[in-house]
């Protein structure tokens, strides 16, 4: 088990955290949930509503859309937002594809969580952006 | 006492339970209601667990309602009592409204105690008390033989499955400088030895604030201290939180009386020349650090699973109260024959919709747990035939339409226990029983419909079906009743358009 203080070191690695404070960090690891997920563990399902924002701390995921492994997730990366801010359910399974760690926040709690911490809420727009421009040149 | 008066000598137990709270009470008479044989061991000298203790100030949090809308002893009434364990005869039913003297709806620690000994007698549980495990050790046993040997003062014991029922117990500090000065909520000396003192508690949830709360009339300043943001459980609709009879340390806050609540990191706490305490805190919501000056440190922060020398035998852990890693079946996925029950069980998680965690940590949640691990063990562990009752489609609406309105399972573990009715390829549906609900909606299998409440954080408590139709889930919302009739007219067309669909 990581204790806070490797919590913290962990996530300051990572984009999504990467303006923030070490007191900011401490912060962000006590409002957020530490989850485990077992291998061929289901995190997000496809039409269920109720999923939260999660933050991979080590370990491995895929995206599977009606049976079919679309993309591959790992540490640092993150997923759910998207259904969260567009209030529908996940169009796609996330499903630990190895043990994976994860930090969570519940869905509710995303939108002022974002709008208090305006540097990661950045951080998470410059990586939509970055998935729309993969999408659009996918496309073109 | 005599050798011959107490219940299990060492040897070979099919199951071994450790701990005699709510917990390893509930689990014995639950297996043994299954048929399950079992020896419970426990190092305590009595039952009760954590109530022969705790809280502090000697008064619950959880709520039994003497009089309330369901007669006791039904299964209705269950919903208004959270604090009995579940007997299925008369005298071991809502057994805790007997012992409360109308003072409080929220049981003294003394009742809460009295009702757990009442249970354990009324019911004849048989408890090796003054047992301590000690240490364990993985058997090559055959496939369901003894794979563990569980030594304690008194020998050595050999099962094939372990139930750990010994509560989330071990007082937590965190580490840091200076850390060595502050004591842990465990330690608390009795309220009046404040008189007069500053104090400063690390922590802001329940046990943080009960405290606070307790030493209001005694101390002279509290600080209540910790990174994130206090939660409130009026705000946040659920059991997330602060306990609405906790807030009173946060009314003094903001109407200036001389608690302070701050959201602040420790840097580090060194003593002062004067015997006195330096506590230097970085806050966490912008502002400059902070130095209060105290006389006391206390850690309300939790504690942790005491889970012996299992986590050096594999049983992998996680987060900050160091939680068994655990199926939904609350099964270890490293160990597996070890189960979690009791305040244990909320390893488990189960799905957290809309980021509300069941209450698995609190009697009123794990009692349900315990007899749904009962018979998974009964089932699984040992090919007990537990009958699936056939129903006409009819019937089913009527079962489900019952369920959501008085059952207690799926009102108290809401979101994360369910009543699942499989498809009959005879005609009709098969009472499967109640189950978790990831293990429903992961495990595939036959076509179904499975009923609980949900609760998103709104502050309605509603009715949700999830029917599984050639392997693809779906979810069925029901408006929530302005009055909670769960069982409404409009409930009852939900689920028959959902049946009707399967």
């Amino acid at each position: 088990m990581a204790g806070r203080e490797e919590l913290i070191d962990a996530i300051a690695g990572f984009a999504l955290f990467s303006d923030l404070t070490s007191p900011q960090l401490e912060g962000i690891v006590h409002t957020f949930d530490e989850a485990v997920f077992s291998e061929g563990e289901r995190i997000l399902r496809q039409g269920l509503s109720g999923s939260g924002f999660h933050v991979i701390l080590d370990g491995e995921a895929a995206i599977v859309v009606d049976g079919t492994e679309r993309a591959r997730l790992a540490r640092g990366d993150f997923f759910g937002e998207v259904s969260i801010l567009l209030g529908e359910t996940p169009i796609a399974d996330v499903v630990a594809t190895r043990p994976m760690r994860c930090l969570v926040l519940a869905g509710p709690a995303v939108e002022s969580f974002l709008v208090s911490h305006p540097r990661v809420m950045y951080r998470m727009l410059q990586a939509q952006a970055r998935r729309l421009r993969a999408a659009n040149r996918w496309r073109s | 006492m005599a050798e011959l008066t107490r219940p299990f000598p060492p040897g070979s137990y099919p199951v071994i339970v450790i701990g005699s709270g709510p917990g390893g009470l509930q689990v014995s008479y639950s297996l043994r209601r299954y048929g399950v044989a079992h020896a419970v061991l426990s190092a305590d000298p009595s039952p009760g667990g954590m109530f022969r203790r705790w809280p502090f100030f000697q008064r619950l949090l959880s709520w039994t309602k003497p009089y309330a809308p369901a007669e006791r002893g039904t299964p209705a009434y269950e919903r208004f009592d959270w604090n009995s364990l579940l007997g299925e005869e008369p005298e071991t039913c809502a057994i805790a409204p007997m012992f409360m003297d109308g003072s409080s709806y929220f049981p003294s620690r003394p009742e809460m105690e009295a009702n757990l000994a009442a249970f354990a007698e009324r019911a004849n549980l048989e408890i090796r008390y003054d047992c301590r495990w000690t240490g364990t050790r993985l058997l090559d046993g055959p496939d369901g033989g003894d794979r563990f040997a569980v030594e304690t003062t008194d020998g050595t014991y050999t099962c094939g499955t372990l139930v750990l029922a010994v509560g989330v117990a071990e007082p937590y500090t965190p580490p840091g400088p200076g850390m060595e000065f502050a004591y842990h909520y465990a330690d608390v000396r009795p309220a009046e030895t404040y008189a007069g003192r500053r104090i400063c508690i690390i922590g802001k949830q329940n046990s943080g604030f009960e405290l606070a709360n307790g030493l209001l009339p005694w101390a002279r300043q509290i600080i209540l201290v910790s990174p994130s943001h206090a939660k409130l459980s009026v705000d946040t609709k659920s059991l997330v939180g602060v306990r609405a009879r906790y807030v009173q340390p946060y009314e003094d806050h903001v109407l200036g009386g001389g608690v302070s609540i701050l959201d602040a990191a420790i840097d580090r706490v060194e003593r002062t020349a004067d015997g006195a305490l330096d506590v230097r805190l970085r806050r966490t919501d912008g502002g400059g650090d902070l130095l209060v000056t105290v006389d006391d440190v206390i850690s309300a922060t939790g504690f942790v699973a005491p889970l012996g020398d299992l986590p050096d035998l594999g049983l992998a852990t996680f987060g900050a109260s160091r939680l068994p890693v655990v199926t939904p079946w609350w099964e270890s996925t490293t160990l597996p024959g070890v189960f979690a029950a009791g305040t244990l069980g909320q390893a488990a998680k189960g799905l957290q919709r809309h980021g509300l965690p069941a209450n698995s940590g609190a009697v009123h949640g794990a009692r349900y747990n315990a007899r749904v691990l009962a018979r998974h063990i009964a089932e699984t562990r040992f090919g007990a035939a537990i009958e699936r009752p056939s129903m006409a489609r009819g019937e089913a609406v009527d079962r489900l339409a019952t369920e959501l309105a008085e059952g207690p399972d799926v009102f108290h573990q809401r979101g994360y226990l369910a009543r699942l009715l499989t498809v009959d390829p005879a005609g009709g549906f098969r009472d499967e029983g109640i189950q978790p609900l990831a293990h429903i909606l992961d495990a595939g299998g036959a076509d179904s419909v499975a009923a609980t409440l949900e609760a998103d954080g709104t502050g309605a408590i509603y009715p949700i079906l999830f029917t599984r139709k050639g392997g693809s889930m779906a979810e069925h919302r029901i408006d929530p009743d302005p009055l909670a009739r769960l069982d409404a007219s409009d409930a009852r067309r939900v689920i028959a358009d959902a049946i009707g669909r399967l």
